[in-house]
């Protein structure tokens, strides 16, 4: 290793086994093999898969890698060898100075015992003394924002408090390599932001791996990012590119396909939607929908829907005071979402028409297009931009954004 | 774990994790050990007295489930003996005493049988989770053994005083002797417990196995003196344990004083090489058994 280098993984590899009773069975056999010198070999038993597929990192001071890929990709694995839980079937992991690790928070805490007994048992767990957390128990009390609950059983703390009491002790022993596997994801907003400020701060002294799903998280925290798909490295290298390989990979497993559905009597379809828009644009889509009654008052709502699954954004012409009015026959709407100020993506598209009196569906379409948006690489937006509709038809009088009347309707 | 130092870096302990079996470095293996027992002391003894504490909090009866076990185990035979059903030997003090003092012996080679792998069971959490000397578990089920034992003194003084029986020269060797007594049950206890963590028959068949264990063992009646008893008891390995640790203490004529040195000698062997064992076997019971 390098004086600077940290952290080296030369070409890991670890096999799991899909059956429990035959995982046990290869434990014991794994463990006598070890009594007499022998290894584990690279050949795959019956129901053995390789959970870690020859993974090779490398990783400095003052480096932080993002550690992303869907559940089952092999990070835990990883980061478990890494930590010395369990030992890898193949390659060589070195890992220079004090290693600290939060595979789990809190995962020696004992519920009956108070939070002062606790952060002594959790701290002499991650190799402190007693003296040494004698000198930083106040530090850790404040930081977990515990206060008079220091003497209170950590059965009685809430979820967040036992999160914020584990990190505390966690970070207190001053790591040269730290170990984050996704622990970030409880605890409150103020809380997080409080663990990115002492991440920051141990940063330029350690080295990070952090797992997490969340690509914003990542982008922010992470100097380099290595996407595991299915054990192997799928890519390995500057974050938004490893983003965009991860994001990639998750559009493809989504596979939640488009449906119509139309109330009894109406006849709906989409004439036109937008298939790029660029940074700041509108979407426009119209449609054409023909009703056998007319509606007094109806609503349209448009949903985008981003690649993690969650709604990018939700526009509902009610929330905003607009009406429309329905007329029997054919009414061709034209809706005008924006402007946008989407992350880079693409983004599907569910859109909504309903009747405001008794709150029923007339067109009810779940992502039937999608819609690519040239936006900033990462950056979380949720907001509401105006949605503007206008029915076009023959008698209706044309809002601000119509146009001339298509002529769709059959 | 897996130490190193390269000469590169002076300041900073290079970790290496590898495939290889540890054993093909037999000297680096052996000092690991000795420095990881060494490192999990204190972390023992704040997991002994974490366990202790919690323990004793959700316990209404607290030390009355530590003297329970031998009590119970010793009266029905005190009960037997006074009704005349069975005849136990020729016995140098009341049988009642006798009794009681024997099943507190035998009870703590049963606790120390048992410590090894309730202790990793009960820290399967941490072990999954955090790296830490993995000794320091087993350390502080010995402690807890340890403890329980120190409790029950109580009640052998107690009997002593009740029967006015006068110890010894010999007993502060009883000690001794429950010292050897209680690693010869961990010894066999930690032997088990990789098996035991990933299969759960070892666990059912502990409390069976030490009901059988206890009543071929000259443990409530002294060393029989002829018949099937005889032999088996001169086969049973932990005859010479019991009886001569019970001799020190009661009579101080022990008879059986070499078997018992020869018997702990193996069990101090064995004890290392079950050690040697719980190390190389950890890592893949911890893959083993998942999040």
């Amino acid at each position: 290793m390098s004086s600077n280098e940290l952290v080296r993984v030369e070409r890991v590899s670890k096999k799991f086994c899909r059956t429990l009773k035959r995982s046990l069975w290869y434990g014991l056999k794994d463990t006598a093999s070890e009594m007499f010198g022998g290894r584990s070999s690279d050949q795959l038993r019956t129901d053995e898969f390789w959970a870690v597929d020859n993974v090779s990192l490398a990783l400095a001071r003052g480096e932080c890698l993002g550690l992303i890929g869907r559940n089952g990709a092999g990070k835990t694995t990883l980061l478990k060898m890494l930590n010395g839980l369990i030992k890898p079937d193949m390659g060589r992991i070195e890992l220079a100075g004090r290693v600290g690790a939060l595979i789990s928070l809190g995962a020696g805490f004992n519920p009956i015992l108070t939070g002062r007994e606790n952060i002594y048992v959790n701290g002499s767990v991650l190799g402190l003394t007693k003296r040494e957390i004698d000198s930083k128990l106040t530090e850790i009390v404040e930081f977990a924002e515990i206060g008079d609950f220091i003497d209170t059983p950590v059965q009685s703390y809430s979820a967040g408090m036992q999160v914020r009491l584990g990190f505390a002790v966690a970070t207190a022993i001053k790591p040269d390599v730290l170990l984050l596997d996704e622990v970030l994801a409880v605890g409150d907003v103020a809380f997080r932001a409080k663990c990115y400020e002492r991440l920051a701060h141990i940063r330029d002294s350690a080295a990070f791996i952090l797992v997490s799903h969340d690509t914003d998280q990542i982008a922010r925290v992470c100097s380099k990012v290595l996407v595991l798909n299915a054990g192997r490295v799928r890519y390995l290298g500057d974050v938004g590119e490893g983003i965009r390989t991860y994001e990639e990979l998750a559009r493809q497993r989504m596979s939640m396909a488009p449906h119509e559905q139309t109330a009894a009597g109406a006849v709906a379809s989409i004439v036109s939607c937008d298939e790029t828009i660029a940074d700041g644009g509108a979407l426009n889509v119209s449609l054409s929908l023909e009703t056998n009654d007319a509606v007094a008052v109806a609503d349209v709502r448009v949903v985008l829907w981003g690649d993690d699954g969650l709604a990018a954004l939700d526009s509902y012409t009610r929330t905003q005071g607009s009406s429309l009015r329905l007329q029997p026959g054919c009414n061709v709407l034209k809706l005008t979402v924006g402007p946008l100020r989407l992350k880079r993506g693409r983004y599907a598209i569910s859109i909504a028409v309903l009747d405001r009196s008794n709150n029923r569906h007339l067109y009810w379409g779940e992502r039937i297009r999608t819609v690519d948006v040239d936006g900033p690489p990462a950056g979380a937006v949720s907001y509401t931009p105006p949605l503007m509709c206008a029915a076009v038809g023959s008698e209706n009088d044309p809002g601000p954004q119509s146009s001339a009347p298509s002529s769709t309707c059959a | 774990m897996d130490a190193d130092v390269d000469p590169r870096i002076v300041k900073y302990r290079v970790t290496v994790y590898t495939p290889e079996s540890p054993l093909r470095h037999p000297s680096k293996f052996a000092r690991d050990m000795i420095s990881d027992l060494w490192s999990s002391r204190e972390l023992a003894w704040r997991l002994f007295v974490r366990d202790l504490r919690a323990q004793y909090r959700t316990s209404l009866l607290g030390y009355v489930w530590v003297f329970l076990p031998p009590l119970v185990a010793s009266l029905p035979f005190v009960y037997l003996n006074s009704a005349g059903v069975i005849r136990i030997g020729n016995i140098p003090i009341p049988y009642a005493a006798y009794a009681m003092v024997s099943a507190i012996i035998w009870q703590t080679f049963v606790d120390a049988l048992n410590s090894p792998l309730r202790s990793v069971n009960a820290a399967r959490a941490m072990l999954t989770r955090i790296n830490f000397p993995r000794e320091a578990i087993l350390l502080s089920g010995l402690m807890q053994v340890g403890f329980a034992f120190v409790v029950r003194l109580v009640l052998v003084i107690g009997v002593f005083a009740a029967f006015a029986l006068k110890p010894p020269a010999t007993s502060p060797l009883f000690l001794v002797g429950m010292i050897s007594i209680a690693l010869t049950g961990f010894m066999i206890g930690l032997v088990l417990t990789p098996i035991g963590v990933l299969y759960g028959d070892v666990q059912h068949s502990l409390p069976i196995a030490s009901t059988f264990l206890m009543l071929i063992t000259p443990v409530l009646y002294p060393v029989p003196s002829s018949g099937l008893g005889a032999t088996v008891a001169s086969l049973n390995p932990l005859t010479p344990l019991i009886t001569t640790t019970r001799d020190w203490l009661t009579t101080g004529a022990a008879v059986q004083q070499i078997a018992f040195l020869v018997v702990s000698g193996v069990t101090v062997t064995l004890l290392l090489l079950a050690w040697v064992l719980y190390r190389l076997a950890l890592p893949h019971v911890v893959a083993r058994l998942g999040n």
